[in-house]
């Protein structure tokens, strides 16, 4: 699947959303509870995680694997926990400013 | 990352949250993002290639920008207050645009094209047939023109593409941080970067927006009142005439936690004056440029505090606009491009994703990625950056460098001195002479040998002015910028 900044990835088992913020450098396949996601206009059959462990993933927040240069923003959260090749995608830490606007 | 997802994401998670109030309406998060489909979805329709938006801040605002994020196309926010001459040649700049416009009429405008700006929140505003919204809108894309009128000459049409933006907004704001009673108040102008990205932050944030048409003291302090305030943003020029309206009194505005400024130079006397009157709020300083999608440095209100309360190392960075943001990186530079050391002042350069720094016509940012602001300042040792203004605007007198503003500042400090500008002006033997024109506050007075000593005894000699003029008033932009141009005009006319 071509993973282009913009490009807008969804669970195909669960309610997660994905908007690509950093394309990776190098190829990785990108999992939400294990299965690929896939482009979110394509068909997704839901039915939910079989396996359902780890945190999940949150809206608004971002992750980003080091390894592949991939980073997403949730824009729909969901049970599903994300991993780039099998690693798991770290939230990346955002640290908090006093309001300028 | 595109605009309208900002949007999008607050719409789907907060939906019935109060999202922008104007006057007696309200809109909520999904309100405000169902009606800017609506509208994208006839902007498509009605074959338009941008969105321009001519008038002042209004629920139909942020329904603009987010159409025209939905529709992929460019949002054009022009200077309503322009006189004919100087709108007509924007406005056919844009041709093939929609005109979100206050009044039907807009010079140099095609009159189908026009629509008049209540309509946008009318439901029966939308396209007949079923218009699908582009399901992808490139990052690339622009998403934004801004005239940056600048303060020497004529306007420049200033790009700001949607990775920009978007990278500004998810670099320095949690997604929906904001308390459900957490309301801004907004009196920046909409065709300033300021009051794009204070929508784009707040409706992020999940924040209510208040915005007033116009700005007014007493108004503004009602509606801090009324409405609950927790966020407020104004530009020097608004401090300067509440802290004159309040004329000693406390704000008396108990729910305002942050009141930041920016888009000019913040006189001291004003900033002092305000930290005393505005008790237990937080000031904030943002600096930051059109071409760098907004804020790149912040003052926080612990440095405010501390110098308000005394410390001197803090009074001193009270004149600074504080630390750059994270993924913001600065450089100083000399004339020949040497990097230069802390506290040596020169040219500051930016760079970082949220930096465009790209018109209509081309980029100016170096092979390095490196942006060149045009501003003359320096970094202390712990990274507090200063900005002593327009590298333009400094004075060379005998080959020594002069920055306007430390003058100014200096003269602001007198009593019986409300506003000061100080440029400079052709001289045969010093190659340039410093010349300042100040504005007398009402019922005092001052005469120049008066105001020549006070310069000598808090400034050096070689900076202390040759000549002092008086005006009734002095011309600024509508955030605030001294026009310099026009007052060296004047001088020399």
């Amino acid at each position: 699947m071509d993973i282009k900044a913009g490009s807008r990835l969804a669970c195909p088992e669960c309610s997660v959303e994905l908007v690509v913020v950093r394309p990776p450098s190098s190829a990785v396949v990108l999992t939400c509870g294990g299965v690929e996601v896939v482009d979110a206009a394509a068909d997704r059959p839901g039915g939910g995680h079989a396996d359902a462990s780890g945190d999940g993933t949150l809206v608004g927040k971002r992750y980003a694997d080091e390894d592949s240069g991939i980073e997403v923003l949730c824009a729909k959260p969901g049970p599903g926990t994300l991993a780039a090749d099998g690693r798991e995608v770290p939230i990346k830490g955002a640290k908090p400013l006093p309001s300028s606007d | 990352m595109n605009l309208s997802l900002l949007l999008e994401m607050s719409a789907s998670t907060l939906e019935d949250r109060p999202a922008v109030t104007s006057g007696s309406r309200t809109l909520s998060y999904a309100q405000l993002d169902a009606a800017a489909r609506r509208c994208a979805a006839k902007f498509l329709s009605m074959g338009a290639t941008g969105v321009v938006y001519c008038g002042t801040n209004d629920a139909s605002f942020p329904v603009a920008v987010f159409g025209a994020a939905y529709a992929g196309l460019p949002f054009i926010p022009l200077n309503y207050r322009l006189g004919e001459e100087q709108l007509q040649p924007l406005v056919e700049a844009n041709r093939g645009a929609v005109i979100i416009a206050e009044t039907a009429k807009v010079p140099g405008a095609d009159p189908e094209m026009v629509v008049l700006r209540s309509t946008l929140l009318d439901a029966s505003f939308a396209s007949g047939a079923d218009v699908e919204l582009p399901p992808f809108v490139d990052p690339e894309d622009v998403a934004i023109v801004l005239y940056t009128s600048g303060t020497s000459g004529t306007p420049k049409a200033a790009l700001l593409r949607h990775r920009h933006l978007t990278a500004y907004v998810i670099g320095t704001v949690e997604f929906a941080g904001a308390e459900p009673e957490q309301a801004a108040l907004v009196t920046v102008p909409p065709y300033h970067i300021a009051g794009l990205a204070n929508l784009l932050s707040n409706m992020y944030s999940g924040r209510r927006i208040v915005y007033l048409e116009s700005f007014d003291a007493q108004v503004w302090l009602d509606t801090l009142r009324n409405e609950r305030i927790t966020q407020a943003m104004v530009v020097p020029t608004m401090l300067a005439r509440v802290v004159q309206h309040l004329d000693g009194s406390p704000a008396d505005a108990p729910n305002l936690a942050t009141l930041s400024y920016g888009g000019a130079r913040m006189p001291l006397p004003v900033l002092e004056q305000a930290l005393e009157l505005f008790v237990g709020t937080g000031f904030v300083n943002a600096y930051g440029l059109t071409e760098t999608s907004s804020t790149i440095a912040l003052l926080g209100p612990e440095d405010h505090d501390a110098a308000f309360a005394g410390d001197p190392v803090a009074k001193v960075r009270l004149g600074s606009v504080g630390k750059v943001l994270p993924g913001i990186e600065v450089e100083v530079r000399d004339e020949d491009g040497n990097v230069l050391a802390v506290g040596e002042p020169g040219l500051v350069f930016l760079r970082g994703e949220q930096v465009s720094g790209e018109y209509d016509g081309g980029s100016v940012i170096d092979a390095e990625g490196w942006f060149p602001t045009k501003d003359r300042g320096w970094i202390d040792e712990d990274d507090y950056l200063f900005i002593e203004g327009r590298a333009d605007d400094t004075i060379i007198r005998g080959g020594e460098n002069i920055a306007p503003a430390e003058i100014e500042d200096v003269l602001r400090r007198h009593d019986a001195i409300v506003d000061a500008a100080v440029v400079g002006i052709p001289d045969d033997e010093w190659g340039q002479q410093i010349a300042a024109v100040v504005v007398i506050a009402p019922g005092k007075s001052v005469g120049v040998d008066e105001l020549y000593d006070f310069c000598q005894q808090h400034l050096r000699s070689s900076k202390t002015p040759y000549r002092i003029e008086f005006r009734d008033e002095l011309p600024h932009t509508p955030t605030g910028k001294l026009l310099r141009r026009e007052v060296l005009a004047d001088l020399l006319g």
